[in-house]
């Protein structure tokens, strides 16, 4: 080790990079300096999204961040020989972090920040733009604000879409003397983790964006709803929570501007469909995590009786950016009515698994393979599952569909939270389609009927057919049972459980044809 | 006579104004804004399949039946759930709708046992008359898949079982018990296909919370909860409408039949003082009436040590009469009397005080209420000029602040208490003043917002508290009092309500509350739009008790809080027809409707009628009969229904009086402690065999019908004719009716009723009359009866009842949800499970300091008694007070309590006795006696 003074070093303090062993790298860092009389800044930031990196170390060396990975806490023996801390060359250098192509091909709105700084540096945070957003709404107040939020085209990032403005509009409008903004942060899909990254990374940004939520509707006081799973973001989110309250930045009387918010965070109970807007509303108020009838709806009779804005954590925080960058450069982006950009996650058989923020409008092959690079196993891909557990399964030839939601929802499918789970083809889709029915079974909050009895009728039904029996009788009574759920279920998750299970029957019947080539699959399937 | 079955209208009534026009079926019709498809679709005819919707419960949507097609909007919105909409164009039945309604169906049955033709529910099975209704005609998904039909069935609770195997999880159990009773003890525990109806943390219904009100079963759609009843007879064939026999609440039921047997008690949903609620009692615990107990034969004894003896009803009447004329000859026209019983129909009450006055010629005669609510009576009849509370129960949902004073809701009157509860939970603020930390203290989703733990016998310096906060903040509603009040009484008041002594920081001491919280408990009342009392006998059974209703009164009207809906002063009656009793004349003092037997032109109407000259003195009040008897001047008693042996204070007084006396004829059901001293029994009726009339706390008159008849062959009022007759007096009703017309023709508040009128409607509040044709929910809207509401001046003068070093605690009594009263019928159903004996509340520093232990025999001594029984160590009870209920005889509770009594009534003050409390070793004497004498009395009976 021969050169000296101060060096800064990143390591991300992410659910990704710590199960890597991110904690053994910065704690083994941190002695290394030590024993090289090296004075060691060591930063924990947020992940920058490159999960197949992770950990990801970065340093900065002449104001440029250099990145290593991944770092495995047993490949810093050779590291330190490579004095890597001094920039030294080791075949895990990477090179300028912002040069990385994955990185360099994004185009950020939501993650601007994300990886770049300690999330819970609120000075870092303002020096990079940080509640610029809320100051912009300052001076626009209510009305300015929503037309913004309207202006900028964005939809409910959770999965469905609606259009934001509207739904604040409704809030705003509607009279009482409390009102509330939700933010879900129940991020229960399968392949999903964008909410967790930037809670666990920025989670100033999803504040600001609540602030910004309660000013626009008339609102003081907020709720987080984060799923119990995501230790880690629970404590980085509230110690956020605290900082901000210490800062001025919530509570009475924002920064002097007459607006009080505040946030309380609450984990869920390991329940997937408090992820649904009604049950999480219930949950919040600490009963069982039911569905709720609609209407009325939320944004008119929510939280505790009172109109409440439902948010998922990626469209709040898209929010800041908005009303700082401008709505009108966000709509620039995207295609049809999907517009801005939507951090998609990239997951399952992959090779690069991890966030990517990009406008709508590129293909999902361009998403898999450009980013994705393949499949991890390097066979060939067979299906892609997008939207999370309820969403379709696409077949290869499907691939180049626009990643838009009406170009989605016209294939029987839907982009939802942005999370993509890519399967090779050892995959047998029977198995995914039961898969589909059981998930629905585990999960169901069990208050209506199609949902409590179909999905476990629904797994007996496909078990039948992988066993052969009756084949031709149970698929027609598989297709039946699922209009039955489709039409007849309460929410979206026995509506849409028999999206994938349609989908698997439609682009893979052989699955579901011929017990033969069931137990060959299987064979292969390892 | 059918099965009455009340229609479902799938979901509750619209609340909003104006209405909408729809189209259904491709009709139109117009129907209340807010309302759902379901409902719209009922209220014009139409079926729409349904199974967790009922109109008794807020909407669900979770069985997915009641889908229907809406022109213009996608999917198949359910119609529970889906407000009409101006215009709306609706179907309910297309093949669409046919077959996902056919495939949920197939769904349910696919985890549902097929045993219909040997379930309890067969025939009353919403679930199978729905699989009827859709098609259902085949299971494509078998019955070898997941499902719950081999889950145990919990048979726990004495009245009903639950049998998960049936269920089909709509929650209106849940729910039943959520909003209409307001328990919360039942939940869905787990989810999806495991969700199961759990009660409590997943208990035995027992050993839950639950309460047994029956909310649940009612709801049930299926056999999943069933009365144990309909397990074992079967589905009943015919049912008649009739009205509780148990509290003042007055709950109307079904009682539903086969033949002249009941096979369940139902709550009627059109019962406008249940609306379709009930309690274990009146729900479930009516098995006493069939109880092998009952007496049916009439009997007769020369003397207490005889044994019985079974003769005919004419011999005993004949015998009755006799030795009545003899006593009369030999001690005077004065020396015997009779008991009204509140227990008994009006029609039954009415014709035994009218015995009295026209056959004995005397007017000693009284009732019950003397013990519970006779200073309600007087106090609103002096402040106000009506003996009766202000309010229909309905009105509670209008109150925004609720001050209870001294009663126990949740136990002595549980349906009202849920409809308060409800109330509560949509916001209403709660104001408790009581000395223990009764269930609407704190409880499932209700917390007072204060609860003024007062000692026992500081109500009326309390309430003077309350008024001199209102006064002096400035809180009075001046132009209420100086409207409709005598002013000059209001001036007078006003003066004596200012005086120091009567403001929180000199009664915060006297009550043992904090002066703050009295001053910002009356600021809350007083500030309330609507703010209403309600009270129990911890405001009367005091020696201030008619000081203390018109303290209330004060209050109210000095805040303005008397003439409409969400206020009043509401006296919650304990005995089914204990305002009735009153009402028919039964006080020593006056005649049918409060009016003075000393008042000639009164006299005269009823002397006109009755045909006899009336005596124009006052008679006996029941502690003057006592008294009168130990002096040896009253010797002979005629008692209907009331169990003076039990129920009145300091025990060993009353049975020296009954001991002193010559002839005793006691009309009852069982020979209860007073029929102990009885030389004649006529055995009587149980409400399920009356024909007449009860009237509840809210003043209604509520129709009683029999569902067979007379056990012991003759009807009661028959009895008490037959024994006028005996004694010389004609008396020659034809049926119960007339007796009724006699009443309406004597009564101005009644002269609008007759059993036919009440037929007619359904029940009315009285006055009912000329101008009151539809009856008079609410009292004093325009004016105060009296005319102008006086305010009376409310001195605290404390009861010479003392706590000193050896008698240092106070010993209160009250009631339990299980039981009633003396327990005479309760004690002789299935509710005894919830109940073993009297236990004494004690709190844990008094506990510790007598070395007493949870669970241990305690000595409860008193300057009158002692007797012993269970220690329960509870912090519901402040230091310095204990507790216990008077519902065993054995317990004998009333050994121990003093016969002080209210100033101007005679109340007994029940709620204020100097005891002590020490470990018991053996029972004591009082108890040891009794034991003998029920063992005495029971060989006697044998060898009859």
């Amino acid at each position: 080790m021969s050169a000296t003074g101060k060096v800064k070093v990143f390591v991300p303090r992410e659910t990704a990079a710590v199960s890597m062993g991110a904690d053994q790298v910065a704690a083994q860092i941190l002695a290394l300096g030590k024993r090289g009389g090296r004075d060691i800044e060591l930063v924990r930031n947020g992940s920058w999204g490159m999960s197949w990196l992770e950990p990801l170390v970065e340093l900065e060396i002449e104001g440029e961040r250099v990145a290593y990975g991944p770092v495995y806490p047993e490949e810093l023996p050779a590291l330190a020989a490579a004095d890597f801390l001094s920039g030294g060359d080791h075949p895990l250098k990477l090179g300028r972090t912002a040069d990385i192509p994955w990185l360099r091909d994004q185009n950020r709105w939501t993650f601007s920040r994300c990886g770049r700084i300690d999330p819970l540096d609120l000075e870092q945070y303002r020096a990079l733009g940080g509640f610029a957003g809320l100051t912009k709404a300052f001076e626009l107040g209510s009305a300015g604000v929503i037309e913004a939020v309207k202006t900028s085209g964005l939809r409910g990032r959770g999965g469905a879409g609606f259009p934001t403005g509207i739904k604040w509009q409704t809030v705003a409008d509607a009279a009482a003397e409390k009102k509330y903004i939700a933010c879900n942060a129940d991020e229960g899909d399968s392949g999903t983790f964008s909410d967790r990254i930037l809670m666990e990374g920025d989670p100033f940004t999803l504040i600001e964006g609540m602030a910004i939520a309660g000013l626009a509707v008339g609102s003081d006081h907020g709720y987080v709803y984060l799923r119990s799973e995501y230790p880690l973001a629970r404590t980085i989110f509230s110690k956020a929570l605290s900082i901000a309250r210490e800062n001025g930045w919530l509570g009475k009387n924002i920064q002097g501007s007459g607006i009080d918010f505040d946030i309380d965070l609450h984990l869920g109970a390991g329940s997937y469909v408090c992820g649904e807007e009604t049950a999480m509303l219930e949950s919040l108020e600490g009963k069982a995590g039911l569905i709720r009838y609609k209407p009325p709806l939320p944004a008119i009779k929510g939280l505790f009786g009172k109109p409440t804005v439902v948010n998922n954590v990626i469209t709040l925080a898209t929010v800041p950016e908005i009303l700082a960058r401008g709505a009108e450069d966000y709509a620039a982006l995207g295609t049809g009515r999907s517009r801005g950009t939507l951090p998609f996650q990239l997951a399952g058989n992959i090779r690069r698994g991890g966030l990517v923020e990009a406008p709508f409008g590129l293909s999902l092959r361009e998403l898999i393979e450009d980013w994705g690079g393949g499949t991890y196993s390097g066979r060939k891909i067979r299906a892609v599952q997008i939207g999370g557990p309820l969403g379709a399964y696409f077949p290869e030839e499907l691939l180049d569909t626009p990643l838009d939601y009406e170009a989605f929802a016209g294939l029987g499918g839907m982009i939802g939270h942005g999370g993509v789970v890519v399967f090779d083809d050892s995959v047998n889709m029977a198995r995914q389609a039961r898969f589909a029915m059981e998930f629905c079974a585990v999960e169901s909050c069990g208050k209506c009927t199609p949902c409590r009895i179909g999905s476990v009728r629904g797994v007996e039904v496909i078990d039948r057919i992988i066993a052969n029996q009756n084949r031709e009788v149970n698929l027609a009574l598989l297709q039946e049972l699922c209009d039955t759920m489709v039409d007849g279920s309460l929410c979206a998750m026995g509506g849409m459980t028999p999206y994938p299970v349609r989908s698997a029957v439609k682009y893979f019947p052989k699955d579901f044809e011929d017990q033969f080539v069931v137990e060959a699959s299987e064979g292969v399937n390892e | 006579m059918s099965l009455l079955k009340e229609a479902d209208y799938g979901t509750p009534a619209s609340a909003a104004e104006g209405s909408v026009t729809v189209e259904i079926d491709g009709l139109s019709t117009t129907v209340r804004a807010g309302s759902t498809i379901l409902r719209a679709a009922r209220e014009s005819g139409v079926d729409v399949p349904k199974l967790c919707a009922t109109d008794s419960l807020e909407p669900f949507g979770s069985c997915r039946l009641c889908l229907v097609e809406v022109e213009g909007r996608k999917g198949y919105p359910a119609s529970c759930t889906t407000p009409v909409e101006p215009g709306m164009k609706i179907r309910t039945q297309t093949e669409a709708l046919a077959k996902l309604r056919r495939n949920v169906m197939e769904l349910y049955i696919s985890d549902h046992p097929l045993d219909c033709l040997t379930c309890s529910a067969n025939g009353d099975c919403e679930l199978q008359d729905m699989a009827g209704a859709v098609g259902l005609r085949e299971v494509r998904y078998g019955f070898d898949g997941d499902n719950h039909l081999f889950e145990a069935i919990d048979e726990s609770n004495p009245y009903f079982t639950f049998d998960p195997t049936k269920c089909i999880v709509c929650s209106r159990c849940v729910r039943a018990c959520d909003e209409v009773q307001g328990t919360f003890a039942l939940t869905i525990e787990g989810r999806g296909f495991e969700s199961k109806v759990s009660a409590s943390m997943g208990e035995a219904f027992f050993d839950s919370e639950c309460v047994s009100c029956g909310a649940c079963v009612q709801a049930c759609p299926t056999a999943t909860l069933m009365e144990k009843s309909i397990i074992d007879n079967g589905q009943p064939e015919h049912s008649v409408l009739t009205t509780c026999a148990y509290c003042g609440v007055g709950c109307s039921f079904k009682a539903e039949m086969k033949g002249d047997q009941v096979v369940r008690m139902t709550p009627y949903k059109d019962g406008q003082a249940n609306h379709g609620h009930s309690c274990v009692k009146g729900r479930f615990a009516w098995g006493y009436s069939t109880h092998k107990e009952r007496v049916l034969d009439p009997m007769i004894r020369e003397n207490i040590d005889d044994p019985w003896r079974k003769v005919s009803w004419d011999e005993a009447i004949r015998y009755s009469a006799k030795r009545f004329r003899e006593l009369q000859e030999k001690y005077g026209r004065k020396s015997v009397g009779g008991i009204t019983s509140s227990r008994c129909t009006n029609e039954e009450v009415f014709i035994v005080q009218k015995l009295v006055r026209a056959a004995f010629g005397n007017n000693n005669v009284d009732t019950c209420a003397r013990v519970c609510h006779s200073p309600t009576g007087y106090g609103l009849k002096q402040t106000l000029g009506t003996s009766a509370g202000t309010q229909p129960f309905d009105s509670v949902m209008d109150a925004d602040v609720i001050i209870v004073i001294g009663a126990n809701p949740t136990e002595a009157h549980p349906v009202f208490a849920s409809q308060m509860k409800r109330r509560l939970r949509q916001g209403a603020k709660l104001i408790v003043l009581d000395p223990r930390k009764i269930g609407l203290v704190r409880s499932a989703r209700i917390q007072a917002d204060y609860h003024l733990p007062l000692l026992p016998g500081t109500n009326v310096p309390m309430i003077n508290a309350f008024a001199h906060v209102v006064v002096s903040e400035g809180l009075v509603d001046e132009q209420y009092v100086a409207e409709r009040c005598d002013t000059e009484a209001f001036a007078a008041w006003k003066e004596f309500i200012l005086q120091p002594e009567n403001s929180p920081e000199a009664v915060g001491p006297i009550c043992g509350v904090p002066a703050e919280d009295i001053r910002a408990a009356a600021r809350l009342y007083a500030e309330a739009e609507h703010g209403a009392i309600y009270y129990g006998l911890g405001v009367t059974e005091h020696s201030q008790g008619s000081t203390m209703v018109m303290g209330m009164a004060n209050l109210a009207m000095a805040t303005g809080n008397i003439g409409f809906s969400g206020c009043g002063v509401n006296p919650l009656r304990g005995q089914n027809n204990v305002q009735g009793s009153c009402d028919m004349g039964s006080f020593p003092h006056e005649l049918a409707g409060y009016r003075p037997v000393g008042d000639d032109a009164v006299r005269g109407t009823f002397e006109k009628i009755w045909g006899v000259e009336l005596d124009p003195e006052p008679g006996y009040r029941i502690p003057n009969m006592f008294d009168a008897a130990i002096a040896g001047n009253y010797k002979g008693m005629y008692i209907q229904g009331e169990d003076l042996a039990q129920s009145d204070p300091n025990t060993k007084h009353v049975e020296a009086a009954f001991s002193s006396m010559e002839f005793i004829v006691v009309q009852d059901l069982f020979l209860n402690e007073t029929a102990k001293f009885a030389h004649v029994f006529l055995p009587g009726t149980s409400f399920l065999e009356k024909d007449g009339t009860f009237i509840n706390a809210e003043r209604r008159i509520n129709r009683v019908r029999p569902v067979m008849k007379p056990r012991q062959g003759k009807a009661e009022w028959l009895i008490t004719q037959e024994l006028a007759q005996a004694l010389g007096y004609p008396m020659n009703y034809d049926n119960e009716a007339q007796i009724m017309d006699e009443v309406a023709a004597l009564t101005p508040t009644f002269s609008g009723v007759s059993f036919r009128f009440l037929d007619e409607v359904g029940s009315v509040q009285w006055p009912c009359n000329e101008d009151a044709p539809m009856g008079t929910p609410i009292m004093h809207i325009d004016n105060f009866v009296r005319g102008k509401g006086l305010f009376i001046e409310t001195a605290y003068v404390p009861t010479d009842e003392r706590t000193n070093r050896k008698f240092p605690l106070i010993l209160t009594t009250g009631r339990i949800l299980s039981q009633y009263n003396v327990g005479a019928q309760t004690r002789r159903t299935d509710n005894v499970v919830w109940y073993h004996e009297d236990l004494l509340e004690i709190h844990p520093s008094d506990a510790e300091l007598r070395g007493i232990k949870d669970g241990e025999r305690v000595s409860l001594s008193s300057r009158k008694g002692d007797i012993t029984l269970e220690a329960r160590i509870t912090e519901r009870v402040p230091p310095g007070v204990v507790y216990t209920t008077f519902h065993d005889p054995e317990t004998g509770a009333n050994v121990v309590t003093t016969e002080y009594s209210d100033w101007a009534t005679n109340c007994p003050e029940y709620k204020v006795t100097a005891v002590q409390v020490s470990p018991a070793v053996h029972r004591s004497d009082w108890q040891q006696q009794f034991e003998q004498r029920a063992k005495l009395q029971g060989k006697i009976l044998e060898t009859s």
